[in-house]
């Protein structure tokens, strides 16, 4: 049986630490003796932002995204382009667009994507707010950035059709060789896509 | 325990942070999970893909583990399809219907039928019959086949064009005449075998309402489930997009 190294508050600390994506029991306790270590400078101030962001998140009505506004900061944001739409999965997507800081648009967040498996039809994903976004009259495209999987590949369809009767242009990502691949080692979906894809010089 | 065979993969989760827990339908051996090391990796991302025909090695200490299983691919489905709605929604049915049949079971017949639909994934005037006769082949597969060989009433085997929804056999038109409101239609195409050539919108519609009743009655319903939802999707399309086919 394994020995317990501290008080019950520092093992439940490592616990939850532990059940952090990309943290194990070991890592976590690591970060936990980390935090005991610098109680003032990091401790403390992580149970307070910790505290902060559990009383002030909230889903935005508008799109989706989590922030500590609704409307988000980004639906408020006037700088946007505010004809274009991009639709995706899940929060992180959207935080990696942001991040590349590739597209200056607003997003919808839809939360997850169609999956028989997992009986999650179209009454589970935040689809009728985008297709009342979608009805305004100034958005012009919606890009459904989802991702190239069967599953986000069926949601994206199913999208498609849920907005043909709108007057605004679908459109997807495109599909191909990532920045960096070489030939040799990419799958032969990709390399499908790619051919298909293809686009005169 | 160690064994080899080829399969179409039916569902993958994510198992911890790199690991995936795939089904696979495989000839020889079934419906069949294992445990796929680095399976969320970027490089197996591509090929653990919903309705990949793959090679699978399968391996454990004991037979009843959860094994874990090596990955292959053969032939991408879910990238070919991913572009025609079509395709991909049939795609999907076939992989949330086929994971009906019972585990570590083997199907070789079902197996066979299955990768002959999925040959023709691509041609939208061929595969939705195909998969309608792979319905009543799941079905049989599964105990609750269809008997359409004679007449219920008469013995005949002449005219059937009605299967009764209770006992699952055909019933000919004479006979089921007084009874032809409820009775399910039985389409030519299903009773005569010739899945490819003239088969109607309507011919299609029939062989979904048949198959789709037996399998919601005797194999959905018993276990408190019903037709998924992909299925109906599948229908809708195929039925109303069919310009191929004869109204």
């Amino acid at each position: 049986m394994a020995r317990k190294i501290a008080g019950p508050e520092i093992e439940r600390l490592i616990q939850l630490l532990g059940r952090l994506p990309g943290l194990g029991h070991r890592s976590a306790r690591k970060a936990a003796l980390a935090l005991v270590k610098r109680r003032d400078e990091l401790l403390l101030p992580l149970a307070a932002a910790l505290g902060d962001a559990a009383e002030k998140l909230r889903e935005c009505g508008n799109c989706g995204n989590i922030d500590t506004l609704d409307p988000c900061s980004i639906c408020r944001d006037e700088r946007r382009d505010r004809s274009l739409i991009v639709v995706v999965e899940e929060i992180g997507d959207l935080w990696a667009l942001e991040r590349a800081a590739v597209i200056n648009s607003r997003y919808h967040v839809l939360g997850g994507h169609l999956s028989p498996l997992d009986g999650i039809g179209p009454d589970r994903l935040n689809i009728p707010k985008l297709i009342e976004r979608a009805r305004d009259p100034i958005v012009s495209e919606v890009l459904l950035a989802l991702s190239s999987t069967v599953e986000g590949a069926s949601t994206a369809h199913y999208l498609r059709e849920a907005l043909s009767s709108i007057e605004v242009s679908v459109s997807e990502l495109a599909k191909g060789v990532p920045v960096g691949g070489e030939l040799d080692y990419l799958d032969e979906g990709t390399l499908s896509a790619a051919i298909k894809s293809r686009r005169r010089m | 325990m160690q064994w080899s065979d080829e399969g179409l993969i039916l569902s993958v989760r994510p198992h911890g942070e790199t690991a995936a827990i795939v089904e696979v339908l495989t000839a020889k051996h079934g419906r069949h999970a294992g445990l796929v090391y680095g399976g969320r990796s970027r490089r197996m991302r591509p090929v653990l893909q919903t309705g990949n025909h793959v090679d699978v090695t399968w391996k454990a200490r004991l037979a009843d583990q959860l094994g874990h299983i090596a990955v292959e691919l053969r032939r991408g489905y879910g990238a070919e399809a991913m572009s025609d709605a079509k395709a991909l929604a049939g795609l999907s049915t076939i992989t949330t219907m086929a994971r009906l049949l019972p585990e570590r079971d083997p199907a070789p017949n079902l197996y066979e039928i299955t990768m002959f639909v999925l040959s023709f994934i691509d041609d939208p005037s061929v595969w939705p019959a195909l998969y309608a006769r792979w319905e009543l082949s799941l079905l049989d597969e599964l105990g609750f086949g269809l008997d359409l060989s004679q007449c219920a009433s008469t013995g005949s085997n002449d005219n059937l064009i009605y299967v009764s929804p209770r006992s699952g056999r055909a019933v000919s038109a004479s006979a089921g005449e007084p009874y032809r409101d409820k009775l399910l239609q039985l389409p030519s195409f299903i009773r005569d075998g010739n899945a490819a050539a003239g088969v109607t919108a309507q011919d299609l519609k029939d062989a979904f309402i048949l198959a789709g009743h037996f399998l919601e009655a005797r194999v959905l319903t018993p276990a408190g489930e019903t037709l998924p939802d992909v299925r109906a999707r599948m229908i809708e399309l195929v039925t109303r997009g069919s310009d191929h086919l004869r109204q």
